[in-house]
């Protein structure tokens, strides 16, 4: 059963990431003013000689759905167009960029997740207590400030008053001495970043962690093990937590859109360079190959995410499993 | 003197279900805060320009000076000579306009596909859930972007491209809302005297669903404003109209030399935003008896 389940779910996944290239092509033709002048973009279109060699490539003189076949052909086998600004194919571009943005977003998501469910546990413990009113200030902060103001904030701080952390890049050439050296000066630029990117979630994930702590120690089962004498280091940690955290990885999931979305913008404030810079430079230069591109890629990285939380979560959940 | 009466000193008044969301609201002080911050910065928006008529786009001292060292820009210059003031006074205008408009398109949307799956399920649900699935998809952020690229930063495109990238989720939580609603006894009876299907969605099970819908329109207005000041910050906002998130977006590259270019801007836009959320949350309280008891 559970085979035929994660095949359905890999068949639905691929007609998604299909439907993606669809709205990419749809884009493209919708856009005011002539395909081949899109796909060029400003840097390289202005020449006619450019123009024709598109319109010949992508068969622009050729009826839509047949243009629509060519598209989907290329995407296939991996061709998601040229960029004429960077002179290189997308693709090349965004796997050059995709490591830096995937190792932003899960150092974010895993600090957000450990402190975020650490300072929940603890509020939910005393729920009138200074950490519990703690978390409800963070969380109303964390969702109210945009998210490169609070980078920049970090920035200022940092630059001139607290100089620990580096503020831009990913790395120091003259810091950056063997593979070691290497992976620690890198994890000394990702702090700042990381933790911009991490403190919207935490804020979230407290809060989402002492609410459903409450509503699970309140459960029967709870007041079992407390009456046959179970420790309370044990309630929290075996029974209760192990309960409240299952909500949190779907709604880290389901979320994944809009945490690779707060990377973009978080990587422009840092300089850090993944595909969110990437994304910024591409839209100051009109670069739309390269623009959808990084669209497409990072839809698919959503999807698989999705996909993989999804799985997880029916092999963790004996109740979900049997349902289905 | 009839059993009816409702002027029998006997019985409690049953209290008006606005009246006693409103009695809730009121005895919370973070959403009576928010209320205040809201009206504060929505009055200085409206009326401000008039009472401090600065052109924000005229130059008028040196570029970059820090706030409170000439009296012509109490808060210090952009990088162009700008008054800041002038700038933070008008700006909201056009911040909180994107901010209302995105977030009415996206609850018009959602509140639509959101209706129409949960009332009727079977395959419109499946084809609707199918598409607001396939919208979930793609990074919002990224969408938007692309969206304005494609089309000119005016403002009209920025509120719809940040409506069309966020009404999944009030879709999602209208159709749960129908769904609850539809299979209700007052439903059926509607139905078992004739009413037709549109009166039924928008005449009996709307004003029942409403009360988290408006929730979370109100939280929408916040998410659409960050959205908004997240495209100006990279360029994406119309040059033409002074905005907050243009002053954000200009002055991003002075942050070292001039903190207050950003940091001024960008905590106006907080401020917005933390007001409208923790009205937002007061909202919920007060229309959610659940929670109350809590």
């Amino acid at each position: 059963m559970l085979l035929w389940t994660v095949i359905r779910r890999l068949i639905y996944s691929v007609i998604l990431v299909v439907a993606v290239l669809v709205l990419n092509f749809l884009l493209i033709h919708l856009a005011p003013g002539d395909p081949a002048d899109v796909i060029a973009g400003e840097m390289g279109g202005a020449t006619e000689e450019v123009l024709a060699s598109i319109r010949k490539a992508y068969g622009l003189d050729q009826p839509l759905y047949v243009q629509l076949w060519v598209y989907l052909k290329a995407a296939a086998g991996g061709d998601l167009g040229q960029s004429f600004f960077y002179n290189a194919p997308v693709i090349d571009l965004i796997l050059d960029r995709v490591g830096a943005t995937l190792l932003l977003v899960f150092t974010a998501l895993g600090f957000a997740i450990v402190v975020g469910t650490t300072l929940g546990v603890i509020a939910s413990r005393k729920p009138t207590g200074i950490v519990s009113n703690l978390v409800t200030v963070i969380s109303v902060i964390g969702y109210s400030a945009p998210i490169f103001w609070t980078g920049i904030m970090l920035i200022i701080v940092f630059a001139s008053l607290i100089p620990l952390f580096p503020i831009s890049n990913m790395y120091d050439v003259t810091k950056s001495v063997g593979p070691f050296g290497y992976a620690l000066d890198v994890a000394h630029h990702l702090v700042l970043p990381a933790f911009t990117l991490g403190i919207v979630y935490l804020a979230q994930y407290s809060r989402l962690t002492r609410a459903s702590m409450l509503e699970v120690l309140g459960s029967d089962y709870i007041r079992t093990a407390r009456a046959k004498g179970v420790s309370e280091r044990k309630v929290y940690g075996r029974h209760a937590l192990r309960n409240a955290v299952l909500p949190i990885i779907t709604i880290a999931g389901l979320q994944f859109g809009g945490i690779v979305s707060g990377a973009v913008l978080v990587e422009t404030v840092f300089n850090w360079p993944g595909l969110g810079t990437l994304a910024f430079d591409s839209i100051l230069a009109r670069d739309y190959p390269t623009i959808l591109g990084i669209l497409f890629f990072s839809a698919v990285i959503v999807i698989v995410a999705n996909l993989i939380t999804d799985l997880l979560y029916r092999v963790a959940d004996p109740r979900i499993r049997m349902a289905k | 003197m009839t059993v009816l009466d409702t002027k029998d000193e006997s019985l409690p008044r049953a209290e008006h279900p606005a009246a006693e969301a409103w009695r809730v609201f009121r005895s919370r002080p973070a959403a009576l805060f928010g209320l205040l911050l809201l009206s504060i910065i929505v009055i200085v928006s409206l009326f401000g320009p008039v009472l401090y008529a600065v052109d924000p786009f005229e130059i008028v001292w040196a570029p970059l000076t820090p706030p409170f060292e000439t009296e012509t820009a109490i808060l210090g210059t952009d990088n162009l000579g700008r008054d800041m003031l002038a700038g933070l006074i008008v700006g909201g205008r056009a911040t909180l306009l994107v901010g209302v408009t995105a977030a009415l398109i996206t609850i018009i949307i959602g509140i639509l596909v959101g209706a129409l799956a949960g009332y009727y399920l079977g395959w419109v649900d499946d084809v609707l859930m199918r598409i607001t699935e396939f919208f979930q998809v793609l990074p919002p952020l990224l969408f938007a972007m692309v969206l304005v690229t494609l089309f000119s930063p005016s403002l009209p495109v920025v509120a719809m491209s940040i409506g069309i990238v966020s009404w999944p989720a009030t879709a999602r939580l209208a159709r749960a809302e129908f769904m609850r609603i539809r299979g209700l006894e007052y439903v059926s009876a509607g139905r078992s005297i004739g009413a037709r299907d549109g009166r039924l969605i928008w005449r009996v099970i709307l004003p029942n669903a409403l009360a988290p819908l408006i929730v979370s329109a109100t939280l929408t207005i916040g998410v659409a404003i960050l959205f908004e000041a997240g495209l100006s910050f990279l360029g994406l906002s119309d040059p033409n109209t002074m905005s907050w998130g243009l002053m954000i977006g200009s002055g991003r590259q002075y942050v070292l030399d001039a903190w207050w270019v950003v940091t001024l801007p960008g905590a106006m836009i907080f401020l917005t935003v933390l007001g409208v959320s923790l009205i937002g949350d007061g909202l919920n309280d007060a229309f959610n008896p659940k929670l109350r008891e809590r």
